[in-house]
């Protein structure tokens, strides 16, 4: 359907691939056709699709979660909920502001919100699908039940959104959480690995947060420019149209000119938001399910080390030494478990994390300089007319 | 005489030295027998600019003109001439003197004679209608063209000299110059009714006559058509100028006066029709108007006197016009490719003193090959309130004639607060780049307008060491409020003044105005905005390099910590282009609007003027009416004794129309003259400053292109 606007998987052995391949928005929500072609025997058939909405992925990606089996791993981080309000609302701005305009600037401004509109749920339809690949792409994940019954069975899922008490439940679970974390946090670990990712996840994590939201800024005032020079065309335009002097003449060039550079400029823009703004604002979220890992992994350690110290205290006053050597050893056994794959995670993190910004960055740049140039071409060849004209 | 003296101490530049006689003949004989007059309705005509020698040097002469006459006497190349006759001057005083003035006017311009080959460019440069012409002579028109008072001092007084030698045998001839010359009213305002035995007669007469006293280029025109009449019978009006040679030449003195006169505007008029056929109609009804306009009174006039002046040097006048007709399309042409030969920069903004008393100073460079300044290369400092200063004095003297006077920056109360207090804020010394370049680029307007270069006020301004302060300036910087008041005067009275326009052009480009400028103020909004943008793209790109290169130095991959940085270098500079355009933006596109914007306040304030004039016209039409209503009553009541005041009255107000009418008319064609002008520079400008900002994006897009080309294989090397 379209490029992926951010590119974070691994290569895939094509098992199992997972898209896209159609979205609906209705009123307020966005029915995604999710396509799939697998080779996988527990699939009925090699290819389907199925209509799931954003709630079905939020519902899949907590259930992974949830699962303490995937206490492990670095769970794909879930789409953001698709956000059509403030598009919405500039387009009901414009159906009241209709008789303050000419009818070509409203036609203007209609196709230029229509546009945005369009931007927007390409870009949702892009997050979502991002996810299901990076779930696809894992070793692990792909094969989750939950997972498949999302990608197969045909009917609704039948999810709901949290309630509130559910809600509320969640935001305690967070707030016991971050203390917690930081809690964890604070403990030495014993693995000089986890220990350098710990510092490492923590400030970059900050970081990238930081580039996210001034990325978004500068992309805003982009935008900004770039209606600018569209109204400067069309005013332009007008004052070309007054009559058919020299200068008119030189008017309408120009507004041509703008009308073609505006396009290109907000082109840029948008670019600059898809391979930019997403790639960071997707390993601000990917950073953060790591950090997750991080703490579930603390977390671990922290049991299995408050677990030792329990076997001590039962072995020396000699009382339930076969529970606490049981709890000791289930510790143990859980963080050796998470520590063992989540260094391996944490290391195609960095693997997939360096690929992803390269190939963003690469096509950045190759789309900045396509755009420039064309920009270029544009105005070497409206001077050109001009200067030949004066 | 006089004039033989002149002409042969300047005996190169040969058509000056007719200018010189042609003038000075029309003033020695007014200096005989109404010197008092003269000098009595100078005041009257000082708003002209060239009457600015005439008037001043007239009525403080001894300070002027005699103290110091090369610092009076403006810019005088040829300060020789001037010197020799100012020097002679205290012994001949009296008589003499009104000679001498227009030799100090036209001085500066004997200097072009010297250097012929400048000088064509000079006359070009002098006036975009008026044809550039070799000779000095050129100048002449010029200056009579642009004051037309100028040439009503000459008309008026010359028409009166006949009326007072002939008062005994041809009274009714004085109601007429008491009708048309209101400046000489009191002089006779007594005479009328003794005089006025045949009423009617008069009455019928008045009117033609009126166009001799005139101070409309058309009735000098009309009065030299008439002079050429008179002639040996020649009447094809393509001849015109070997026509009134040959008139003058036959005629005497009083009447070769009327026609050097009227020479110098068909001259001038002639060329105002080569360069815009829209003129042309003008001159068709005043050619039209002549035919009827030109009975026995003008020959009567004229004839009947019959001075001893030789006008042998006034057909010189007259063939040399001819010649110079000839080449006028040539140079018409050469004229707009000519390019402008005084260049002004303003430098080296200084802030002169401290506190709330501290105002910026700014160096006024010119650098001019024209003969009319002193020197080639001279520089003045000035502050912001003399610039003010200038504007005012400017606009006094002509935007009531229908001028175009491009307006002066606004004051800035905050801007200049800011510079006062602040010592290094950034945004001040942008402000201060911000007054220099509008502060030059009005500069620039004022001296490429023709006629407003000739004002003495402006060569003052670029040359004069030391200003008086301006002083009404601080009522200027409240100038908002005041132009908000007369403003909303103005509306009112376009409301309730409706004008019945009978020429379709000027309500055609009066909507053309009032649209542009509305459509300018919202592309003005919108550039505006594109600024603001930019300068916010450019503050959140450094934000965001500053921010990638903190996340490059968090990141463990060295090659991707490599490329971050890179791109943290890359959006840095990029932030750098988006802050030069940000200035390009404003300084090359905004201000240009922002200059239009209040370009085209000026120019519907010419239109305004007309409307005025034409209200005037309408006004002096409605009273006439009137008085004839009342001399129709008083008649019907038999009140004798009434009834010559009610026809004086009459008389009056029947000059007063005409003369409302022919000010209209003139005013007019200066607003279509001006309106031409205005927008083939505007043309002109909008090209340039458009192509100059396009090019500005070329430039950036280019940098673009480099720094992302640099970028790719770092952005290929991460790995």
């Amino acid at each position: 359907m379209m490029p992926r606007a951010v590119n974070v998987d691994l290569q895939t052995d094509g098992t199992l691939q997972v898209d896209i391949s159609d979205a609906l928005s209705e009123r307020d929500k966005v029915k995604f056709t999710v396509h799939t072609k697998s080779t996988l025997p527990s699939f009925k058939q090699n290819e389907f699709s199925v209509v799931r909405q954003h709630e079905e992925f939020i519902w899949l990606h907590d259930s992974f979660v949830e699962n303490e089996e995937y206490a492990g791993y670095i769970i794909p981080p879930a789409p953001p909920r698709p956000d059509f309000d403030a598009s919405r609302e500039k387009l009901q701005k414009l159906g009241e502001g209709e008789g303050s305009m000419t009818k070509e600037e409203f036609t203007k401004m209609k196709q230029e919100l229509e546009a945005e509109y369009l931007a927007i749920f390409k870009k949702t339809v892009a997050m979502h699908e991002v996810f299901l690949c990076r779930v696809a792409a894992h070793p692990v994940l792909r094969k989750d039940l939950n997972f498949h019954v999302f990608l197969e069975y045909n009917q609704d899922l039948s999810v709901r959104g949290k309630n509130k008490k559910e809600k509320l439940e969640d935001f305690f679970k967070n707030v016991v959480k971050s203390a917690d974390g930081v809690l964890v946090a604070g403990v030495k670990d014993v693995d000089d690995f986890f220990e350098h990712e710990k510092t490492f996840l923590l400030e970059y994590h900050n970081r990238v947060k930081d580039a996210s939201a001034k990325s978004d800024r500068m992309i805003r005032s982009h935008k900004s420019a770039a209606d600018d020079i569209n109204r400067i065309a069309s005013t332009l335009y007008t004052l070309g149209t007054q009559d058919s002097t020299d200068v008119c003449k030189f008017f309408l060039k120009v507004s041509e000119l703008f009308e073609k550079t505006r396009k290109i400029e907000a082109r840029v823009a948008a670019d600059e938001d898809l391979k930019l703004a997403d790639l960071l604002k997707y390993y601000l979220r990917e950073s953060q399910a790591a950090k997750d890992l991080l703490y579930r992994r603390g977390r671990a350690l922290v049991d299995y080390e408050n677990a030792n110290k329990a076997l001590d205290k039962a072995r020396a006053k000699n009382k339930d030494v076969l529970q606490a050597e049981t709890t000791q050893q289930i510790c143990c056994q859980k963080f050796e478990k998470i520590s063992e794959s989540a260094k391996q995670e944490l290391i195609d993190f960095k693997t997939r994390r360096v690929a992803a910004f390269r190939k963003n960055l690469v096509e950045l740049a190759e789309l900045e300089l396509k755009h420039a140039k064309g920009n270029l071409q544009l105005l070497q060849s409206c001077l050109g007319v001009l200067k030949g004209d004066t | 005489m006089k004039m033989a003296a002149s002409s042969e101490r300047s005996p190169p530049p040969f058509p000056d030295a007719e200018d010189q006689e042609s003038e000075p003949a029309l003033r020695d004989e007014d200096s005989d027998e109404g010197a008092d007059i003269f000098l009595g309705t100078n005041p009257l005509e000082a708003m002209a600019d060239s009457t600015f020698s005439a008037s001043d040097v007239l009525s403080d002469l001894p300070n002027d003109l005699l103290g110091e006459p090369p610092s009076a006497v403006f810019g005088d190349p040829l300060s020789n001439i001037s010197k020799q006759e100012s020097t002679s001057n205290p012994a001949k005083q009296s008589s003499k003197l009104p000679s001498d003035v227009p030799c100090d006017i036209f001085d500066p311009l004997h200097g072009t004679g010297m250097e012929p080959k400048d000088d064509g460019k000079n006359a070009s440069l002098i006036d975009i209608v008026i044809n550039p012409v070799t000779s000095a002579k050129d100048n002449l028109p010029v200056d009579d063209l642009l004051s037309q008072p100028e040439i009503d001092i000459p008309a008026k007084t010359k028409t009166e000299q006949p009326a007072e030698l002939r008062s005994e045998e041809r009274p009714k001839d004085e109601p007429l110059s008491v009708a048309s010359s209101k400046p000489k009213k009191d002089l006779f305002e007594d005479s009328p009714e003794d005089l006025f035995s045949e009423l009617p007669k008069t009455k019928a007469k008045t009117k033609p006559q009126m166009d001799l006293f005139g101070d409309s280029s058309p009735d000098l025109f009309m009065d030299a058509k008439a002079a050429a009449d008179t002639g040996p019978g020649r009447n094809a009006p393509a001849d015109l100028f070997s026509e009134e040679s040959v008139a003058t030449t036959t005629s005497k003195s009083a009447k070769s006066n009327i026609s050097a006169n009227s020479i110098v505007t068909a001259n001038s008029k002639a060329n105002g029709v080569h360069s815009d056929e829209e003129e042309q109609d003008i001159f068709a009804e005043a050619t039209v108007e002549l035919s009827l306009d030109s009975p026995h009174n003008n020959r009567k006039t004229l004839d009947t006197t019959k001075p001893s002046e030789p006008a042998s040097s006034l057909s010189a006048a007259a063939g040399s016009s001819k010649a110079q007709a000839k080449t006028l399309e040539e140079l018409e042409e050469e004229e707009s490719e000519d390019k402008f030969e005084l260049n002004i920069s303003i430098t080296n903004p200084e802030k002169v003193g401290d506190g709330m008393n501290a105002y910026m100073a700014y160096k006024v460079s010119t650098q001019t090959t024209l003969p009319m300044f002193r020197s080639k290369t001279f520089t003045v400092r000035r502050r912001f309130s003399d610039f003010l200063g200038l504007y005012e004095k400017l606009s006094e003297k002509h935007s009531q004639n229908g001028y175009i006077v491009p307006p002066p920056p606004e004051k800035s109360l905050l801007g200049m607060t800011k510079v006062k207090v602040g010592k290094d804020d950034p945004s001040s010394g942008e402000f201060v780049e911000r007054r220099r370049a509008s502060l030059e680029r009005y500069l620039q307007r004022v001296v490429c307008h023709p006629s407003l270069l000739q004002d003495p006020d402006v060569r003052e301004f670029l040359e004069r060491e030391e200003l008086p302060r301006a002083v009404n300036t601080q009522a200027l910087s409240g100038a908002g409020f005041l132009k908000m008041i007369n403003k909303a005067t103005d509306a009112v009275s376009k409301m309730t003044i409706k004008m019945n326009e009978s020429d379709v052009w000027f309500e055609e480009k009066l909507q053309e105005v009032e649209s542009e400028d509305q459509q300018l103020r919202k592309l003005h909004a919108v550039v505006d905005s594109l600024v603001s943008h930019r300068k916010e793209l450019s503050v959140n790109t450094a934000v965001f390099a500053k921010s990638v290169a903190m996340l490059g130095s968090s990141e463990d991959n060295t090659a991707l910590s490599r490329a971050l940085s890179q791109l943290a270098e890359l959006e840095d500079k990029i932030e750098q282009l988006h802050q030069e355009q940000a200035g390009n933006d404003f300084f090359v596109f905004t201000e240009l609007l922002a200059d239009y914007i209040r370009l085209l306040g000026a120019v519907r304030g010419s239109f305004d003027q007309r409307m005025k004039s034409w209200q005037r016209w309408q006004d002096a039409q409605t009273t006439l009416q009137k008085k004839r209503e009342a001399e129709a009553k008083l008649l019907w009541a038999n009140k004798p004794d009434k009834l010559q005041q009610a026809k004086d009255e009459i008389a009056e107000w029947e000059g007063k129309v005409t003369q409302y009418e022919r000010e209209f008319e003139r005013v007019s064609a200066t607003v279509r003259k001006e309106v031409i002008r205005f927008e083939k520079e505007k043309a002109r400008d909008f090209k340039k400053q458009i192509i100059k900002y396009l090019e500005s994006l070329l430039q950036s897009q280019q940098q673009l292109i480099k720094y992302w080309e640099a970028f790719l294989p770092e952005a290929k090397a991460i790995a």
